[in-house]
């Protein structure tokens, strides 16, 4: 067959599986585009690059497929950088196709031309610069696999123009990726297994640490199996939520700098801490040297970089979280209770439940807004969230159920990720309600993604916790820097409803907290395009439980009243 | 301490900054960092030598193994190995002082290499050992200028 390159791209796509593509053109991927046009690869024009890379992600995240993102080279590129990041941070699979200047321009300053490769670099799992065009099928099989395998991560493959053009003589290669200098894990130490099973056995006060791990490797049933076999306890990173069900008895909710207090409380008490598919991430651990300090730690990951790489571990299992909490739930026994250390739990539990303050003068409660979605949705909805105030609420009032139901930028932090991240969710899964929960300081930063939403029919309900403040920012000016507000107030800002309505999508207002609930409802009816509501907050509550950073867990702020 | 590390990778364009990259953003200190071909044209062989407590080389090598081109790490610190380097000294030296010189370069089994008006340029090649006696020993003489290729080393008999 004689093709060209640009073809034996999309014919490699389709080969993947790949059904949707995010991404937005210009000059050096008209080829690419041009064999989109008739193609049935469905490409979601998104308004920013920067939006069809976390879209692209949030697809991932959703489905656990890998998602697919493209975009020019040059200033498109770079616009993907803070999404790549992004995905990188916290593990997900999503191959970036970037555009780049005819090979014989490399190198020369060419109009649009971006090192992105060197700039991604240190962001991604790995990264190609195509130099033929017959290399492209084979980089593309690769990318792939290095994308979903072992713990996955971002592939960035850059094609330069010519190389798109080219025709070749072309034979489909449908054989298997091969890299000499990667393989794919497989197996795990028995002989850690049966120590494991041994100290969980011996253990009185044991707690599991669920991390993002237990959603990418699909182990949620396994973990599920340990818990409910040993009545262990569960708390669970931001990244882990769903892994676990918030509602069941031995839930403990997110552990942490924002964890509830029994968490927190169950951590530092513990004799034993099984720590599934985590990186003991500082937000998490607090103070390093105080962390668990009565525990043996079981670390189990599939990313042998992550052993003792914060802390030191007592039994280190490298491996597929499934596989390996499979093999350790066959060693151990139903037990009945475990009632000393239940009792002290629910001590805690009652005594410093996750609660905040009255509303003053009828005004909305943002923490009330989480709970009334949960009330209507219970956890069967898909939330993704911003960065801020309003996500760590959402970590802490919404009681997840299923694995692949929370979607946030854990690890990076990205304000502006969760619309675009809920459009690639609701276009992966039509039929769930797909809810971002934002801040309106974050909403700003991607809003232009209506236009996307609107072209695309996307109902996705966007919830603003409207405090007209960086309101995570301020509540640190408020803790640390004696409440000088430095510039943190946004209440300069536009008009939701009217910005909303501008794209032609649903634009609704809440400033009664008897409304709330109304409003969802109202939301969850819309079934062809957006709806952003604006929920007017109390202005300055804060996130509490809180541990300062670099502080032991037990030494937190809040919650106690 | 420091350890060698020997690193089998990709032959191929870029992996150099990878490798480069990953140390850097890890914050760990390279001393020396050498690259060549192998008798296999696929494959490069790297001499890493890194400062650094057990925890930090154990962090170092499974960082360096997260690299998709890295094939194969050995630390070949407390192994039987042959380690080499290759220095060129310019040593300042008239007339006056050249046979001096000249009988050093005879007792560490260097080389000189080029004669000029005032200055000689020596070979040397050994282990980090001997290399820092000869500079030692030619430093009164006033040393104009002197580069070191890095460690390069290989394993004694047939493992590795
Ligand atoms: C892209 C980006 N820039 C800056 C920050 C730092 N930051 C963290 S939270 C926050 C405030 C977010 O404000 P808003 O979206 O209104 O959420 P709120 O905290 O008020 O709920 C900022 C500026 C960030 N996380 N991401
Ligand atoms: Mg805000």
């Amino acid at each position: 067959m004689n093709c060209k390159g640009a073809e034996i791209l999309i014919n490699s796509l389709k080969k993947q599986g790949v059904d949707t593509i995010f991404g937005y053109p210009g000059g050096v991927v008209l080829p690419i585009y041009d064999v989109l046009y008739d193609s049935d690869v469905r490409h979601i024009l998104t308004r920013h690059e920067q939006g069809a890379a976390h879209a692209a992600d949030g697809y991932a995240r959703a489905t656990g497929k890998t998602g697919v993102c493209i975009a020019t080279s040059g200033p498109g590129a770079t616009n993907l950088v803070t999404g790549i990041a992004t995905a990188n941070m916290d593990s997900i699979p999503v191959v970036f196709f970037t555009g780049q200047v005819a090979s014989h321009l490399i190198g020369r300053d060419a109009f649009q031309e971006a090192d992105i490769t060197g700039i991604t670099l240190p962001i991604t799992k790995h990264n190609y610069l195509v130099e033929r065009t017959e290399d492209v099928e084979r980089v593309v099989k690769e990318a792939f696999y290095i994308a979903r395998t072992n713990r996955p991560g971002p592939v960035v493959v850059d094609l330069p123009k010519d190389i798109m053009d080219k025709f070749i003589d072309y034979t489909p290669d449908d054989s298997e990726a091969y890299i000499q200098s990667y393989r794919v894990m497989k197996g795990f130490n028995a002989g850690q297994v049966i120590n494991a099973a041994e100290l969980i056995k011996q253990a009185q006060r044991p707690v599991i640490y669920a991390g993002g791990g237990v959603i990418i490797s699909d182990a949620a049933e396994e973990l599920r199996e340990l818990a409910e076999k040993r009545k262990i306890p569960v708390t669970t990173t931001l990244m882990g939520m769903g892994a676990f069900p918030g509602n069941n008895y031995l839930s403990l909710g997110m552990l942490g700098m924002h964890g509830t207090r029994y968490a927190n409380y169950a951590v530092s008490e513990s004799d034993l801490l099984i720590a599934v598919g985590v990186r003991f991430d500082d937000r998490v651990t607090g103070k390093i040297e105080a962390f668990a300090p009565h525990a043996k730690i079981i670390h189990i990951d599939i990313d042998a970089a992550e052993i003792g790489k914060n802390v030191a571990v007592d039994i280190p299992i490298v491996g597929q979280v499934k596989e390996v909490l499979h093999a350790i739930n066959q060693r151990l026994e139903v037990v009945e209770e475990m009632s000393e250390w239940h009792q002290a739990i629910d001590r805690w539990k009652l005594e410093y439940p996750l609660r905040y303050p009255a509303s003053i003068e009828g005004r909305i409660m943002p923490q009330h807004v989480i709970e009334s979605i949960y009330d209507l949705t219970q956890g069967d909805a898909i939330i993704t969230t911003e960065v801020g105030q309003h996500q760590m609420w959402t970590a802490q009032y919404y009681k997840f159920k299923n694995p692949r139901s929370f979607i946030t930028s854990g690890g990076l932090g990205t304000m502006g990720y969760g619309f675009p991240a809920a459009i690639g969710a609701k276009i992966a899964c039509p039929d769930k309600t797909v809810i971002d929960i934002a801040g309106d300081g974050s909403i700003q930063m991607n809003i232009q993604e209506l236009g996307t939403a609107m072209q695309y029919k996307v109902p996705v309900i966007v919830c603003i916790l409207n405090n007209q403040y960086l309101g995570m920012v301020r509540q640190w000016q408020g803790l640390f820097y004696k409440g000088r507000y430095s510039n943190t107030d946004i209440s300069l800002q536009p008009d939701f409803v009217k910005v909303a309505e501008a794209y032609g999508a649903v634009g609704l207002r809440v400033t009664e907290t008897d409304q709330v609930k109304d409003a969802l409802r109202e939301a969850m009816k819309v079934d062809d395009r957006p709806v952003f509501i604006d929920f007017v907050v109390e202005r300055e509550a804060d996130v509490f439980p809180m541990v300062a950073p670099g502080e032991p867990l037990l030494n937190m702020m809040g919650g106690d009243e | 301490m420091k350890h060698t590390l020997a690193v089998t990778v990709d032959n191929q364009p870029g992996v150099l900054t990878r490798v480069a990259t990953m140390f850097r953003r890890r914050g760990f200190n390279i001393d020396s960092l050498t690259v060549g071909a192998t008798e296999n044209p696929s494959i490069s062989r790297m001499t890493i030598v890194v400062q650094g407590d057990d925890q930090i080389i154990e962090q170092v090598t499974k960082q360096l193994y997260k690299l998709v081109n890295v094939i194969k790490i050995v630390d070949v610190t407390h192994e039987r190995t042959v380690e080499r380097e290759l220095v060129l000294i310019k040593v300042k030296a008239d007339t006056s002082v050249r046979t001096e010189v000249m009988q050093i370069v005879e007792i560490f089994r260097a080389r000189i290499v080029d004669i000029g008006k005032n200055n000689l340029i020596i070979e040397v090649t050994g282990d980090s050992g001997k290399i820092d006696a000869i500079e030692e020993a030619l430093r009164p003489f006033g040393i104009a200028e002197l580069v070191r290729t890095g460690k390069i080393a290989m394993l004694r008999g047939c493992r590795g």
